[in-house]
């Protein structure tokens, strides 16, 4: 009704309707600078992710566009290694061509061989953040390696939040022997300890992205489903849901539609503090190998292969890493922060 | 006191129940043959047959739950499938080494943070307050890994502090000389979140009533601080130290792998890769009891802390 009034100057609706809590949230969110920013860096990493996804950007990580661990460019082209550790002879060289028994076939050798086109791409002798081992592109691959870490990370959230919204509802909401059976997988979850989960899953779901999000999932949903379900107890009994209950709402109605739009600015903060979590435990399952396959290239691959440059004096590919890591994890953290406060204004 | 000890003990009993049911079939449904592991590629079908027999892994497998579980109950834990070594030998010979590591990283953890976060709570809202949170977000941000290779790499590698890796015989060498540097890569790491969490925890003490009375009749804020606050402070800390309890060994298992430490977080890697049974049971177990117990010792500490807590 009060969309037809549309009072010229106070914008409308929200002359009459009071503010909605998401507005109200994203007002607040505004006002908080440090919140705003982060949420620029991580708009931006997401972009990123997303161009990496399309093929848009770091498509080509896999290609060899530089010298073996060429440095970054600010540092020049490295030394050339001394490969001449054994001294060539000095003597004339000897004549073999008369007892050689390969000799008649050298001609044909070597017109045969003409026939294979070779390609001799240019190397770089620097690359701008500087190459793996093989040459590849460091800042190619911490992008292609972001978009798989971030990937996870926020797939895995998003499992593990479901599950924890989905069983703590029904744990909440009906208590009894639902909510007893519930509490008891509960428990089992978080007495086993996470490593043995997080390896028994591995073990049951091998490599690979959806693998690793489904690990992280399964063995990460215990927290939210704690705290969805008191949210649960605390408003199954409130005036709102009983009056729905009393004009005839269904259960799942009650559930889903009633309660859940009410508490779930906390399986959102929840969801945020997770992504950070599991991309966390991405990198160190990708590190041991039991994380993305071995074509594919994550945070925690790239780091397992800049041990190994860091003891030959390669840097860069560990500074790029973490680098790249930091910037986005504390970007979300700052986020998560700011939208907790936006979403709670109580708790500040 | 003693009906309450009772009854959270009996309480655990469905608990470890479930656990023994979650990892027995997780394995046996979901994981690889250990038949097949044991007997390595070139073993042929009759070998493996025989493998399994041995193992008892043709019988039913409501027979091997049973078995299993009767296991449990006369806590005779079998043996090893893959090396023949008794499940029991096989803990008491791996857990020093990693309380060797574990318990100075528990002690330093515990006890560094609390004045460092007592500080800066002293100092909050002020520059060295907002520079220490923005200094540990940055920190907390960055991966355990990180931390891991560049302390290997500049302490032991470039400034031969500690030996890069290694492990003796001797508990004196080994506190001495190979245990400091994951004890400090751990403790480094832990000092970030920690300090983060306790100062909120102090903030949260300091926002009371309690406190504006402190101050109203002129104790002064030293007094306050450390009498009162941090006292208040000690349940949630308390809380937080019993959950960090049993997952110290996840932190331990990565240490144990990069520090080549002959402990327990190294043998269940082992272990799951080799699908060996006896073993991811065993531990499964031990840690499910050691978590539980731990929750129980917490909950008595809380009455010891603050006698107005009440145990039901």
């Amino acid at each position: 009704m009060s969309s037809v009034m549309t009072a010229p100057g106070t914008g409308g609706a929200t002359a009459r309707k009071s503010e909605s809590v998401w507005a109200a949230s994203w007002r607040r969110l505004r006002a908080d600078k440090v919140g705003m920013v982060a949420l620029t860096v991580v708009a931006l990493s997401l972009l990123l992710v997303l161009a990496a996804g399309l093929g848009l950007v770091a498509s080509g990580w896999q290609k060899e566009t530089g010298v073996p661990n060429a440095p970054p460019t600010f540092m020049g082209p490295g030394t050339a290694e001394s490969a001449g550790a054994v001294e060539s002879a000095k003597g004339p060289n000897v004549d073999l061509s008369d007892i050689d028994p390969l000799a008649p076939k050298y001609a044909e050798w070597t017109e045969r061989a003409k026939q294979y086109k070779t390609d001799e791409t240019p190397r770089a002798q620097t690359l701008p953040f500087g190459a793996d081992r093989l040459g590849r592109d460091v800042l190619a691959k911490a992008i292609k390696g972001a978009e798989i870490s971030i990937m996870v990370g926020v797939l895995a959230a998003v499992v593990a939040t479901l599950i924890g919204t989905v069983l703590g509802a029904l744990s909440g909401f009906y208590g009894g022997k639902v909510g007893d059976f519930l509490e008891w997988v509960y428990n089992v979850f978080t007495a086993m300890p996470n490593i043995l989960l997080i390896f028994a899953f591995a073990v049951v779901f091998g490599r690979g992205v959806l693998p690793v999000v489904m690990i992280l999932g399964l063995a990460g949903w215990t927290g939210i489903y704690r705290l969805v379900r008191a949210e649960f107890i605390k408003h199954s009994v409130r005036e709102y849901v009983r009056s729905a209950e009393a004009i005839g709402a269904s259960k799942a109605s009650r559930m889903f539609k009633h309660i859940l739009p009410n508490v779930s600015h906390v399986a959102l903060v929840q969801l945020s503090l997770h992504v950070v979590s599991f991309i966390k435990s991405e990198v160190i399952l990708s590190y041991l190998g039991l994380g993305v396959s071995v074509d594919q290239v994550s945070w925690g691959t790239m780091l397992s292969e800049a041990q190994n440059e860091l003891i030959l004096g390669y840097w860069w590919q560990l500074a790029v890493v973490t680098v790249f890591m930091a910037v986005f994890v504390t970007a979300f953290s700052l986020f998560t922060d700011a939208l907790r406060d936006a979403l709670d204004p109580k708790l500040r | 006191m003693a009906a309450y000890l009772i009854r959270r003990l009996w309480q655990m009993v469905p608990t470890l129940l479930g656990v023994v049911l979650l990892v027995f079939f997780l394995f046996k449904w979901f994981g690889g043959d250990p038949a097949e592991v044991l007997g390595g590629l070139n073993a042929s079908a009759d070998q493996i047959q025989a493998i399994r027999e041995q193992l008892g892994l043709n019988k039913p497998v409501a027979e091997q739950l049973l078995i299993f579980l009767k296991q449990i109950v006369t806590f005779d834990w079998g043996k090893s499938w893959a090396t023949n070594e008794s499940v029991a030998h096989l803990f008491a010979t791996r857990l020093p080494a990693t309380l060797t590591v574990m318990v100075p990283i528990l002690l330093l953890e515990v006890l560094l943070p609390v004045p460092f976060a007592l500080l800066v709570a002293y100092l909050r809202g002020r520059a060295v307050d907002r520079a220490v949170m923005m200094g540990t977000t940055i920190a907390v941000s960055i991966s355990l890994l990180v931390y891991v290779i560049v302390f290997q790499y500049v302490f032991a590698f470039q400034l031969g502090w500690f030996p890069v890796q290694g492990w003796s015989d001797s508990l004196w060498t080994n506190l001495t000389t190979y245990a400091p540097l994951p004890v400090f890569v751990a403790v480094a790491v832990a000092l970030s979140p920690y300090t983060r969490l306790y100062r909120t925890f102090f903030l949260d003490e300091i926002g009371h009533e309690y406190v504006r009375t402190a101050r109203a009749k002129g104790l002064t804020e030293r007094t306050i601080l450390l009498k009162h606050v941090l006292r208040n402070a000690m349940i949630p800390i308390l809380t937080n130290i019993s959950v960090a309890l049993p997952s110290l060994f996840v932190g331990s298992f990565l240490l144990e792998v990069f520090f080549s430490i002959p402990g327990l977080g190294r043998e269940i890697l082992l272990a799951v890769n080799r699908s060996d049974y006896p073993v991811i049971q065993a531990f499964a177990i031990y840690i499910a009891a050691i978590t539980m117990v731990v929750n129980l010792v917490t909950d008595l500490l809380y009455k010891l802390v603050d006698p107005r807590v009440v145990l039901k």
